[in-house]
């Protein structure tokens, strides 16, 4: 590799060729301020408030998208470098809506954080004339308000280069420029399918996840209701993020302690739902694998990849595992076998659900296949943000509580059942288990290390007793459309597929703490929290959904066998093909 | 911006020319640009049903293909009346009245806000940049006749002669 020497501030520095200017300031611990750039996503050079002073060049240069060349002299704070960016700031306050105090965003902005670094002691200057504000509120999931939008294009770049779903784009042009659907049409009536990656990827408060946590307090009010609660898996990975904690600290005691001042009823871990979901799942698979099923049976745990293929590969829905995902399967579980055992009407109980997702919300509306007839597996879905707001309201001091525990039934899960929180957890869970099925014998070694890591495409064939397995793990949707297309043309051959809607799986859901893009840019933010679950796995004496005791308690006293019966009736559901915009 | 919907009108021919279009320029990097402007030419503007059969044709979301239709003030997403009236707004003529007359044009022909079609689709009514005829400001263009150094009390009559023809 071909390096470039160059002096940013005076400093000497040796970057590869082709390397920004930003990246090589970045090197020497130097901060250049960006608005519209995304590493990997988003380097379009159109904020301009990363500009830098190189020495004969006439104009400022946009440092997150120049590359750096033999003897460049650059200065990234000049007299007009600083003058330069207020200005820009000042420009993007002119039409900006403003109100902080209001804003979910307040706190944790990108463009607030930058007022206060750049001194902006008028945010007025040049108020002028404000776009027409758009304000959509029409899906389930999230509101987008274009009178906080800095027209950065990284939600557009994010939802069309990783998910390859596009419904969001640049329109009109000049001053006029806005961020919007097709024909002013809202979110919830074009394909988009609910992932939330655009949130995670907005420096400021323009698009949002809708807050349902005053339905969950209504329902705590309401002495009436049973109120229980569910947490994902990745929520105690990501959760402590919100309170200044390190990324990757493990926090699921604290956080059940959490739960239980806040005044649920009963804590449970959806970690043990997701125990059930592979013997379901494995149990399918061995079904399909051995009688000629549909196949590559594809997984189904993952609404934005569900939402994504009824939309967008309708023909693919025969190959959809039709197992519930965990957070319905506890609710299933809950509001049946709970209902019954606690003697309570199911139509009292009111199921939360902590999600780091926001296709969850849609996922909890589906009226197919709810397993009380007129009642939904699940009440109302909330963020892992929502969940950390409640906290805040409540009073409680998170970073000091002590470790507590969830409740039985389903307090106790197998580190199979953890691992769900990150790409490669399922099909890694269920190859635990389906190998010993079908075997007869106990594995060696239950890592999978071929599909473990952030590569959004990793595949593997492994010995299943007498067979070759082929498996391929999938996580974010433009990686899920290639791997489909290429099935589609014969270039690729599986037996089973785990595809997750997100880059990383759910630690990295469009329901999870927002990290800027200077963090997105120096650490690998879903790698971090999925060694949590992975360290969480690796220490437990249960790493077997098939050996979990609760799991076996209920199947016996309730279920019966996997994916008959009972278990068929209440844990699985089905799919329907939806019409395109 | 709730501007009033047209029903479409397509035709089977239509569609069938806006397929041979799209065929011929599958595949090219370049291939919106002329598709789209070769559907103007077929359609007459490019609404939603349009857009969509482009996008789905040359395998593009359509958000990208909207976006370009309104990036460019070539393209229209609402149809023409059967006769156009451009009023231009270039500097000359603006300074010399012509946001008076675009405004009397409107009142005369019953439209507001956005709104830039006659129930009937008799006329159209469109704002343009300076055609470069600035000794003749104000002026105004139907279809092709062009009226020069007119005042807003001319536009009534203006109007009626095409009114009257039909
Ligand atoms: S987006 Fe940021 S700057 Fe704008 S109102 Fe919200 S917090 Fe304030
Ligand atoms: S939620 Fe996902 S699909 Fe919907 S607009 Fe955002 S990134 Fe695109
Ligand atoms: S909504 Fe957010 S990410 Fe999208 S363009 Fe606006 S400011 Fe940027
Ligand atoms: S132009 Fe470089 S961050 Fe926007």
């Amino acid at each position: 590799m071909s390096m470039v020497n160059l002096k940013i501030n005076n400093m000497d520095v040796q970057v590869p060729a082709g390397t920004t200017i930003l990246e090589a300031a970045s090197s020497l611990n130097l901060k250049i301020p960006t608005l519209c750039y995304l590493k990997d996503i988003n380097a379009i050079g159109a904020c301009r408030i990363c500009v830098v002073e190189i020495k004969g060049v006439k104009n400022l240069a946009a440092s997150c998208v120049y590359p750096v060349a033999e003897g460049m002299e650059i200065s990234i704070n000049s007299e007009r470098v600083l003058k330069s960016r207020k200005t820009n700031l000042e420009l993007v306050l002119s039409t900006h809506n403003r109100r902080c105090l209001s804003c979910v965003r307040s706190g944790e902005c990108e463009l607030q954080e930058l007022c206060k670094d750049y001194g902006i002691e008028n945010e007025t200057v040049f108020a002028g004339h404000n776009f027409e504000e758009i304000y959509d509120e029409s899906a389930k999931h999230m509101v987008r308000d274009n009178s906080r939008c800095i027209v950065c294009r990284r939600c557009v770049a994010v939802c069309s280069k990783n998910q390859a779903v596009s419904v969001i784009g640049a329109n009109e042009r000049g001053f006029k420029t806005h961020i919007g659907c097709a024909f002013g049409a809202g979110l919830g009536e074009v394909e988009c399918i609910g992932c939330g990656q655009c949130i995670n990827v907005c420096p400021v408060g323009a698009i949002y996840e809708k807050d349902e946590t005053d339905k969950v307090w209504a329902a705590l009010h309401n002495p009436t209701k049973h109120v229980v609660v569910q947490t994902a898996p990745s929520i105690r990975t990501a959760l402590g993020e919100e309170f200044g904690m390190p990324i990757g600290t493990n926090v699921q005691g604290k956080m059940a302690a959490a739960l239980r001042r806040i005044g649920f009823k009963h804590i449970f871990d959806t970690d043990v739902a997701a125990d059930f979901t592979i013997m379901e799942e494995a149990s399918e698979f061995i079904e399909r694998f051995t009688a000629g099923g549909t196949l590559p049976l594809i997984t189904s745990c993952s609404p934005g990849w569900v939402e994504y293929c009824e939309r967008f590969y309708p023909e693919f829905i025969p190959n959809l595992s039709s197992c519930k995902s965990p957070q319905q399967m506890l609710g299933a579980l809950i509001k049946t076998y709970y209902a019954k055992q606690k003697g309570i009407d199911p139509k009292d109980i009111y199921m939360v659900t902590v999600m780091p997702c926001t296709a969850k919300k849609y996922e909890v509306a589906r009226t197919e296949g709810n397993a009380v007839e007129g009642i939904f597996d699940c009440d109302v879905s909330i963020t892992t943000r929502e969940f950390a707001r409640m906290i805040k309201r409540a009073g409680i001091d998170f970073v000091n509580l002590p470790e507590e525990s969830f409740d039985n039934p389903f307090g106790e899960s197998s580190g199979a059942g953890d691992i769900f929180g990150r790409s490669g957890g399922v099909m890694e869970a269920a190859l635990r288990t389906a190998s010993e099925w079908i075997s007869g014998k106990p594995l060696e070694k239950l890592e999978f290390e071929e599909i473990r890591g952030i590569k959004g495409i990793k595949e593997a064939t492994y010995k299943v007793g007498d067979h070759e397995v082929k498996v391929a793990v999938v996580a974010g949707l433009a990686n899920a459309s290639q791997v489909l297309e290429d099935i589609k043309a014969g270039k690729r051959d599986y037996h089973f597929i785990e595809i997750m809607g997100c880059l990383g799986g759910c630690v990295n859901g469009g329901g999870q703490p927002i990290q800027t893009a200077r963090t997105r840019a120096m650490v690998d933010v879903p790698g971090l929290r999925a060694s949590v679950l992975n360290n969480q796995d690796k220490v437990k004496k249960l790493r077997l959904s098939h050996e979990s005791p609760i799991v076996k308690q209920v199947y016996a006293d309730y279920l019966g066998e996997p994916g008959k019966g009972k278990a068929h009736d209440i844990l699985h559901t089905h799919y329907t093909k939806k019409e395109r915009f | 911006m709730s501007k009033k919907v047209f029903p479409f009108k397509g035709t089977k021919e239509q569609e069938e020319q806006l397929n041979v279009l799209i065929k011929e320029h599958v595949g090219d990097s370049g291939a919106l640009m002329p598709v789209l402007q070769g559907a103007q030419n077929i359609y007459g503007y490019l609404p939603l049903e349009v857009q969509r059969v482009v996008a789905r044709g040359l395998n593009m979301p359509l958000s990208e293909v909207y976006g370009v239709v309104t990036f460019y003030a070539q393209f229209s997403l609402t149809p023409k009346g059967k006769h156009k009236i451009a009023v231009c707004l270039g500097t000359a003529c603006y300074v010399k009245g012509a946001g008076d007359i675009f405004n009397r044009i409107k009142k005369n022909l019953g439209l507001d806000g956005n709104e830039d079609l006659t129930e009937d689709g008799l006329f159209s009514v469109d704002g343009c940049r300076c055609i470069g005829a600035c000794g003749l400001a104000p002026l105004i263009t139907v279809d092709e006749d062009v009226y020069g150094k007119i005042t807003a009390d001319d536009v009534d009559g203006i109007l009626e002669k095409y009114k009257k023809a039909e």
